[in-house]
Parts: structure tokens; sequence; C-alpha cells
């Protein structure tokens, strides 16, 4: 091997100046050129323990494909990642790398960690772009299998059954396949053409995507092994979303984070011969600090807001969004208002004229001024509200991103299938298996809201249990 | 893809249409609802099941022209495909136990009142129905309520046809001459369906109101369908369609209905023109 590169920097990615990407939907990162990746690759010391490796929750070979990257055979390099990631493009783009491969990055000590996710986002874009490979189909064993949800638990655990010969189903809820990586993350953090290029790429492997079904509802889990599936993988998402429970939650212009990501995502209302309407507001407060609020607020901004304002009740230390999102969003031009705390949003209501169309919507939110008190038992210091502090934010949109609980559908809907106090399924940490026989589950359905690459390393452990309970069987 | 079987005008803006989708047909009860999309760029609507025939694999849905998407929907043909087409959503009707109800429909809201009235007499419940219209141009489903009404009242608000008059004149009646109903059903526009339950409230008479606000996915994801009843904060896509008319806060549930009043205008206008366009 040659001598690695020592530079203490990653390769910088390049992005679209903050200036014209706060006015468009294309993506913010363009990716690395072959050149950027070539040189960063050999910043990789290609340690035996690989302890990037115990970072990733799908455990992919990340020296050996780096290696590779190296060696310029990109597809080669595609290959390894796929063995282990059904997802590779959407990964390299969204999984918090910071807090998992890199982190664990021995260059990471002294300078930055290699670029791993980027090197994965180019590796998956090159092969989307100019590979000709075709999956090798793997025989059939004869066993189906029903996956519940189409998002990145419910295609991974899918990829990997099919991989392995088994006749899988998917059943997605929505029109289209893809779950939150369809509706909830944007274009400009994620084009959807790439979520449908590695559907395909399922499709292509023989897996069945039946939309416009909602288990639960249109088909029940009983009916589904009726039907003579022999297993099933739950991996319905977490969707109900959370309001605060303040006044004033009921106006119009007051929206889910989920509401109005998926308007302007699933259903396009960002473009202008959109038949989904969406709020065009002047003035937007998005209420909450993780990476759905940073997706929401600079959505608001691309739609045409002057102002759009992130309401977090701790400090920048505490804001639970990726590091890379604050900063995109601080860039474009989102005002961080921290240490507040919403406690009513505000109305339009003209008492001489019950029909004045301007009755009813949001004309401003009022906060609270909050302080840092004491770390609780997990060290987190929780707010406390400053006393007579009251104060009020002028906004025409209040987008509430304070998390979301399991879609109680399903539960609802199977016997025996036991949920935590939080609506969560309950399973073997280790298989995935519910309190039902035959029925799995993983992902944000289990956990409550988490990231997309802990779903698909749910969806494959729960792959892999499948497999092992079906040939024993 | 879902094909339009069957398609009929029943008034200048009612339209009926039975749509193969033999699993929602399997399913879907009195008082759920589904969401279709007309076409690739649709946007998604939900309406409520105007009835199913599980022999033949299709849901009827009876929708008035409100807007840009259901005219596009209206100006699809009889062997045409819909783009989507999900279900059943929402809870059904409660039937059970019911010995005598009173079914108020309005205007198109008649379409879903339909199947309700339908599945109580069908379970050997006393059903009287009253129905309301604007005019006899506008009447509909006038020979299916008949067949399923013990006893049925017709309204319209020009006295063109039946009595003269608003729905809650004869229900106030049949309940001050000492009909006891178990159950009045009430759906069609917010602002009768409120004036359905200032008219039993008084009385005690337990009624039921069916909701059909903005909705996105259907499936409880997005919280725009929310309404306050009884305090609290519900979605009608899955707590509902249908709550108890006394806990509902119409007014909010009035004031939401027209957050996308100026969109719906522009979206309608153009839709108006491509048509005028299309018949130049």
């Amino acid at each position: 091997m040659a001598k690695p590169n020592m530079s203490p920097v990653k390769n910088p990615m390049p992005t679209q100046d903050p200036a014209v990407r706060a006015h468009n939907f294309d993506e913010v990162a363009l990716g690395y050129t072959e050149a950027q990746a070539l040189d960063e690759a050999t910043r990789c010391l290609n340690c035996k323990n690989a302890p990037c490796v115990t970072g990733c929750p799908v455990n992919i070979h990340i020296p050996a494909f780096i290696e590779k990257v190296r060696e310029g055979d990109f597809e080669a390099a595609y290959q390894i990642i796929r063995k282990s990631s059904s997802l590779p493009a959407v990964c390299g783009r969204v999984c918090p790398q910071e807090k998992q491969c890199e982190s664990k990055c021995v260059r990471g000590i002294k300078g930055e960690p290699v670029g791993i996710g980027r090197l994965e986002r180019f590796v998956a874009d090159w092969h989307n772009t100019f590979s000709t490979e075709h999956p090798v189909l793997p025989e059939k064993n004869g066993h189906r299998v029903a996956i519940v949800g189409s998002g990145p638990a419910g295609l991974t655990c899918a990829g990997a059954l099919a991989a392995r010969g088994y006749e899988v189903t998917v059943y997605e809820a929505l029109h289209v396949a893809g779950g939150v990586l369809m509706y909830g993350i944007p274009e400009f953090r994620l084009p959807k053409h790439i979520v449908q290029k590695e559907v395909d790429g399922l499709r292509a492997m023989g897996v069945t995507i039946e939309t416009n079904v909602v288990i639960g509802k249109t088909v029940t889990v009983d009916e589904l092994f009726e039907e003579g599936f022999e297993a099933v993988f739950v991996g319905s998402g977490a969707g109900l979303p959370k309001f605060m429970g303040i006044p004033g939650e009921s106006l119009k212009g007051v929206y889910s984070a989920n509401e109005f990501l998926t308007r302007s995502n699933l259903m396009k209302a960002y473009r202008e011969d959109a038949t989904t309407p969406i709020l065009r507001a002047r003035r937007v407060a998005v209420v909450g600090g993780g990476n759905v609020a940073m997706d929401a607020a600079r959505t608001a901004l691309r739609l045409g807001a002057e102002e759009v304002s992130i309401i977090y009740r701790r400090s920048m230390e505490e804001l639970p969004a990726r590091k890379e999102e604050v900063e995109h969003a601080e860039e474009e031009g989102i005002i961080f208002r921290l240490l507040n705390n919403p406690v009513e949003i505000l109305g339009y209501h003209n008492p001489d004229d019950r029909r004045d169309p301007k009755n009813g919507f949001v004309t401003g939110i009022k906060c609270q001024k909050m302080m840092l008190g004491e770390p609780d038992e997990r060290g987190r210091r929780s707010p406390v509200a400053v006393p007579d502090s009251e104060w009020v934010l002028d906004v025409d949109c209040v987008i509430m991103s304070i998390g979301t609980s399991p879609n109680p559908l399903i539960k609802s809907t199977t016997e025996g299938l036991d949920v935590n106090s939080r609506g969560g399924i309950i399973v073997e940490e280790d298989t995935g298996l519910t309190s039902r026989e035959g029925v799995y589950a993983g992902g944000d359905a289990v956990t409550g809201a988490a990231t997309v690459i802990l779903a698909m390393g749910a969806g494959k452990t729960a792959a892999e249990a499948i497999d092992a309970y079906l040939q024993s069987k | 893809m879902y094909q339009i079987i069957r398609k009929a005008v029943l008034n200048p803006t009612v339209v009926r249409m039975d749509i193969l989708a033999p699993r929602v047909a399997n399913k879907a009860k009195a008082g759920q609802f589904i969401i279709l999309r007309v076409d690739e760029n649709g946007e998604r609507i939900p309406l409520t099941v105007a009835g199913t025939n599980p022999a033949e694999g299709t849901v009827r849905i009876i929708f008035q022209t409100v807007g840009a998407t259901t005219d596009a929907l209206a100006r699809k043909n009889e062997g045409e495909y819909l783009q989507d087409f999900v279900g059943p959503l929402g809870k059904a009707t409660e039937i059970e136990g019911l010995k005598k109800v009173c079914v108020v429909g309005g205007g198109v809201g008649c379409a879903i009142a339909l199947p309700v009235a339908q599945a109580l007499h069908d379970a050997g419940c006393e059903v009287h129905s009253i129905i309301g219209f604007r005019g006899k141009d506008l009447l509909i489903l006038e020979d299916e309520f008949k067949a399923c009404s013990d006893r049925l009242t017709i309204m319209t608000d020009d006295g063109s046809y039946g009595r003269q008059g608003v729905v809650t004149v004869p229900l106030k009646e049949a309940i001050e001459a000492g009909e006891c109903y178990d159950r009045v059903i009430t759906i069609g526009p917010l602002i009768m369906m409120k004036f359905v339950v200032a008219t039993t409230k008084p009385y005690g008479v337990p009624t039921v109101v069916s909701m059909n606000p903005v909705m996105v996915d259907g499936t409880g994801m997005c919280g725009g369908c929310r309404l306050t009843v009884g305090g609290k904060t519900v979605f009608a896509c899955v707590d509902g369609p249908e709550f108890d008319g006394f806990e509902v806060d119409f007014d909010e549930a009035m004031s939401r209905s027209t957050m996308y009043a100026d969109f719906e205008r522009h979206a309608r206008d153009a839709s108006c023109n491509l048509f005028k366009k299309e018949v130049e």
C-alpha cells in the first residue's frame, strides 16, 4: 500500500451556494468528484481491527470498500457496500456518520476522520450512473414473507430476504414506496429519484411492492398468514405527530412537521403545478430542534418565507439535530431562537366581522424564555422557565416538530401483539421477534422516532432472524 | 390502477362511480372512507364510502364537484382508471344494539348517510330518514332512501319538492311528538350538522356526526384532520370520522375547513379554463 495521505482534514463536500440554494429544492451537497473520492480514499489507514465497522449499524466492511475506491474499482466498492446495505445512496446522504462509523475512525483522533459517508455516497452515485451490472437473482426457496411498510426498515428487510431466495411482498399504505425517505426527508437533502432508484433495485431483485394497502385496515396481519405468508415484518414507522397541547394549535397556519413535509415532499406542493396546497407563509416558526425541525425550517425558507425561526427550549449544545444540518440551516439564514418555549399560538379575530377571511389564521407565537437547570439522571440539563419573560414573535405559520409516536393501526387490529407504554411494539432486541410467533418488527414502530440507519439495522437483524426461523421450521 | 366500472350523473354537480378495488370492497363498512388520487400528479382526497359490492369487487363513491380534483374526477369516464384508491380508512358506524334511529342527511352528505341507513335497516333497526336539498334539481337517492327507511321526510330549501324548510324542523317535530330515538346520525355540511346537534342536545338525544376535514395521508400521520372533541385534539382519520356531536367544536372545524380557500379558488379557475379550452 502506498503511503497514506496524512492530511488532517477531509476533502470538503462541494455544496450549492447558501444564497442560491435557499431558493431552490435542488440537492444542497453536490457529491465528490472522482478526484476528490480517490484522494479521500487515500486517507484511510486500512486498520486491521477496523473500528469504523463496529460503529455501523449494518456493519458495512468500510476499509474494504474504501480500498476498492483507492484502486479506482468503484463497482467493486459498491458491491462490498451492497452486501451489507440495501440503500447505499440513501445512507451516504442521511446517515449521522459523525456519531457512527466516523466517530470510531482512528484518523479522527488527530484531525478529521475519513469522509466515509461522502465516499459511500460517491460510490453509490457512481454505480447508479454508470453501472450496467444486473443483480444475480437468487434461486427461490419457496417461502413467502410479507413486509409492512416500505420505509428504510422494510426495504432493508425485504432486500436481505430477497437475496436469500425468499418471495417478498412489501405493503405500503401511501401511493409510493419509500416511507419517510419519500414523505419526510426533503428533496434538497435526498432527491426522490435516488430513493426510487434504490426501490427499483429491490424490484429488480424480485421484491413485489404493493402500494395503497394499509395493513390493519385493507388487510390484517392475520389475513396475511391466511394468504400463505409464513412470516411478517412490521416496519410501519412512527406515524402520529405530537402537539404541545397549548392554546391556538388548531388555528389555520399551524402544521405538524409531518403534514408540512408530506405536502411538500410527497405531494410536491412546492412546485408551481402542484394540486396539493401548502401555505406560502412569510414568517415561520418551527418548534423543536431535531433533524425534522431543520428539514421543515429549510423547506419553509425554500417555499418563499422571509424569516424562519427555530424555537427550541434548550441551548445549541443540546440541539438534537445533526451538526451538518444545523450548519447548513444557519448558512441559509434560519434564525435559532434558543432557550424559548412556546406557551400559546395567537390568531386573528375580527370581532366586528365574522366573515373576515383573515379570521382564524395565525398571527404570532407567544414564547417564554428558559434557562438550563441542573442536569437530570441522564446528564441532560432540563430547561426551567424564566419568570415574567413572555414575549411574542410575529409569524403567520407555526410548524410543530416535537416528535411522533408509533402508529396504532397495526397494534389495534392484531391480537396478541404487545406494545409498551409509548405505543412501541415490544421485540426481542437481537431478533426483532414480537410477542406473536412469526411476526417481527423494527424501526420507528419499535423505537419511536429514530434514524434511517437504525431502522435499516433493525430490518437487517429481523431478516436474519426470519431466515433462521423459517429454515428451522 | 383502479378501473371505473360504472358512472352515473345524479344531478348537475353530483356524480356516482363504482370503482374496482376488491380488497377495499371486501372490508369497507358504512361510515368508513377511502382516499383516491385521480392521476399521477393528483392530490389525495378523502371520500366516504357510499356502498360496496364485494361479489363484484367494487366500491361506490358519490361526490360533488367542489374543486379542481373533484372536477377532474367527474370528467373521468366508465372504463377509465384512477391512479390510486386506498382504504377502508377510519372507523365504521356503530350499528349494534340500536333499535330506532333518525338518519339526517344534507346534500351530497346523503350519499354517505344512505349506507348507514341501509346498514341499520338490515340490522332490524327502525329507521326514520330526513334528507334535505337546496332544491328539487339537486335531489338524489330518493328511491334508495325509501327502500331502507320506515319513514322518509324530504326537505328542500326552496320548497320545490317535499316540504319547504331545513332538516331540523321535522327532526324537532318528531322528537317533540315523542319519538324516542336511540340515536340521531347526521351527515352533511358542517353548518347543518351543527344545527342538528343544537336541535337534539336540549332533548339529550345522542347524536353522531360524520366529519370530513382536510386530510393528506388518512392513516394518522399528518394530523391535518385534527378536530377538538370534548376539549381534546383528535384525528378524524383514525379516531373518526364519526364523533359524538355534543362534543365537537364545530366553529373551529368550520374555520379550519377554509384554510386553503384561496388556493382552491385558483385551482378551480385554472381547471375550468382548461376545460373551456378542451370544449372549444
